[in-house]
């Protein structure tokens, strides 16, 4: 079973130009809010229509603008979750399940037992009579989780699920939802803008980006590899800089990158042909070392001068200036001239005392160096 | 129609009561689901045709009712062209008759069910209607199940509101369909031949009897109003993107 989707539709001056290809299991579309994600998934399930293009699921064509075909929402047997999960307010839990099941013809017998044994699944039970503003958001997602297995879909699609939820419910019900996903053999397309929720539940991943997708890749592949800048930031890097490709890295020897905005050249370890415009690095990869440290290592150590330190709940965060750091309007803009470093509360404790508390430093410089492997050059 | 019956004889006395409310009732009824399907349909059309279809539904509100009457008598007129060929079809008049205030109250009364009723579907969470149909519900389950409960509120005041208008007509009334008693003769049209009659009694009767019932119908609005607040507080979620 899996989905095909190849898409374009046009709203005012927002065009959504999408193509993918979900197999079993979930696959996740990650971008940031209004990049097209639940558009996307209204066009699958038939609540908007393409101006052109080709959707398919299982082997049957759902939409395809050139053969006219376009089928109702109601022949499609597509899964949807809404953010707000949809219940229908005047209906109690008992009665929204049952439009679930209404759509196929069946004798009443069936259908109480059916019924019964979602109940249970999703521990409902004791609930029936209540209406859904009586629930809980947990109990209102596992009713519209419910009540669309009922309808028997071919394939799954959830929008934001956990968007309406407060911080401590929501680790809970991904379990939960994790659990219940399990079960399903068909395509799961899993819609996010929060790149921690994709990881953990995830086994693809597709990233969406003003209105375009990029491939379908393994969801490890985003976090450890990612090709383009949209991906890096989704992915949570927080560092980038405008660069360009010296010397392009080969199986056995770095290649290396001019970067422009930081003023310096950076070995990096991965082999790419894609086009370069810009380097990434994690605030976590960027190590602040001592002055003997540096001078130990021939690559990737330059100064930076410490503008800000920020005691976060965990952990340290030191924004810091490369002293060789070109600044321009398009730096400026885009914090290209800045770097974020991350490090644990002790060990910046222990480092600031011996580099800099001591001596005599008014212009707080700092060493920092980081390894060719985490050098991420990105499209 | 024309002939006085048993029960209208037996009820002179009170028959602009009886006739104002099966006017006002009828016309409500049509105003009902006429008002519905033109808020629901016409929301779905282009924002050009949408913005002129609107103004043309809107305009018996703004509009003296007079100028409705005249309107009216141009197209039902005996010697119009559709009066004409229904005199002439089913040998009945379209005008003067009683249920010639049926016409002048609905076109009246259409415009607040429709702009009521479309506020209330313009309000409604459409998400609500996309996830009926992705379970595979039918168009008209989710109209009559889902988004006619959600909107009652709203649709229940409009209707009210229509029948309070409809109840009160007097200007296109007494154009199309006269004064005349125990036949046309509606509260309305009765307070004003009282009065011009220098039947001051009689005409303070009816207009007690107006004054009553429309005290009866508001409250029923602001009834239904709270009781709407009181329910939505419960069952307003956030919205969908």
């Amino acid at each position: 079973m899996s989905l095909y989707v190849d898409i374009r539709k046009k709203l005012g001056n927002f065009t959504l130009e999408t193509q993918f290809e979900a197999a079993e299991g979930v696959t996740g579309i990650l971008g940031a809010s209004g990049c097209g994600k639940s558009m996307t998934l209204r066009c699958i399930a038939g609540i908007v229509k393409p101006d052109e293009g080709h959707i398919e699921l299982d082997g049957k064509v759902l939409f395809d603008a050139r053969k006219k075909i376009n089928l109702r929402p109601q022949e499609r047997h597509v899964g949807l979750l809404f953010q707000n999960y949809a219940l229908f307010p005047n209906m109690t839990v008992r009665q929204n399940l049952m439009a679930g099941l209404m759509a196929e013809k069946q004798d009443k017998r069936a259908a109480e037992a059916k019924i019964r044994e979602m109940l249970e699944k999703f521990e409902l039970v004791g609930l029936e009579k209540h209406k859904p503003a009586e629930l809980s958001g947990g109990q209102q997602q596992r009713v519209a989780l419910a009540r669309i297995f009922l309808s028997s879909p071919k394939m799954l699609m959830l929008d934001e699920p956990f968007s309406a939820l407060d911080g401590y419910l929501r680790w809970n019900l991904e379990q939960e939802l994790l659990e219940t996903l399990k079960d399903f053999d068909g395509p799961t397309l899993f819609v996010s803008h929060s790149r921690d929720e994709v990881y953990r539940i995830c086994d693809r991943v597709c990233v969406m980006e003003h209105g375009s997708s990029s491939p379908v890749i393994p969801v490890k592949q985003l976090f450890e590899a990612p090709e383009s800048r949209a991906a890096a930031l989704l992915s949570g890097c927080k560092n980038f800089a405008r660069a360009e490709v010296k010397e392009a890295a080969a199986a056995d020897k770095p290649g290396r990158v001019y970067v422009q905005d930081w003023g310096e050249t950076l070995a990096f370890a991965k082999e790419s042909t894609a086009e370069v415009n810009y380097v990434g690095v994690r605030s976590h990869y960027i190590y602040p070392v001592t002055g003997e440290e540096a001078a130990a290592k021939p690559e990737n150590t330059f100064r930076c001068q410490i503008e800000k330190v920020i005691d976060d709940v965990f952990s340290t965060v030191i924004m810091m200036k490369p002293v060789n750091a070109v600044e321009s309007e398009e730096s400026r803009k885009n914090h290209f001239g800045i770097l974020r470093v991350e490090t644990t509360k002790e060990f910046w404790r222990e480092f600031w005392q011996k580099e800099c508390a001591g001596r005599e430093n008014p212009q707080k410089d700092i060493w920092v160096y980081m390894d060719p492997t985490d050098v991420m050059v990105l499209r | 129609m024309v002939r006085p019956s048993v029960f209208q004889e037996a009820f002179m006395d009170w028959f602009p009561l009886y006739n104002s409310l099966r006017i006002a009732l009828i016309a409500s009824v049509i105003v009902f689901f006429t008002g519905i399907f033109a808020a629901y349909y016409i929301a779905k059309l282009h924002p050009v045709v949408k913005g002129v279809l609107d103004v043309v539904l809107t305009l018996p509100l703004v509009l003296p009712p007079t100028v409705v009457g005249y309107f009216i008598l141009l197209l039902m007129g005996p010697r119009r062209p559709f009066g004409a060929w229904f005199l002439e079809t089913f040998g009945t008049k379209l005008i003067m008759t009683w249920y010639s205030g049926i016409f002048a109250a609905a076109v009246v009364a259409f415009p607040l069910m429709y702009r009521t009723a479309r506020g209330a579907f313009e309000s409604f969470d459409e998400t609500l209607a996309y996830s009926g149909q992705t379970l595979g519900l039918s168009n008209t389950f989710i109209f009559w199940r889902i988004r006619m409960p959600a909107c009652r509120q709203g649709i229940l005041a409009g209707t009210v509101l229509a029948f309070a208008r409809a109840l009160g007509e007097y200007g296109a009334t007494s154009m199309v369909a006269g004064y005349t008693p125990g036949k046309t003769a509606t509260i309305s049209t009765t307070v004003y031949q009282m009065w011009r009659t220098n039947n001051d009694a009689l005409a303070f009767k009816w207009v007690l009897v107006n004054v009553v019932i429309s005290a009866v119908v508001l409250l029923a609005v602001n009834l239904l109003e709270k009781s709407g607040r009181a329910s939505s507080t419960g069952t307003k979620r956030k919205a969908g993107r």
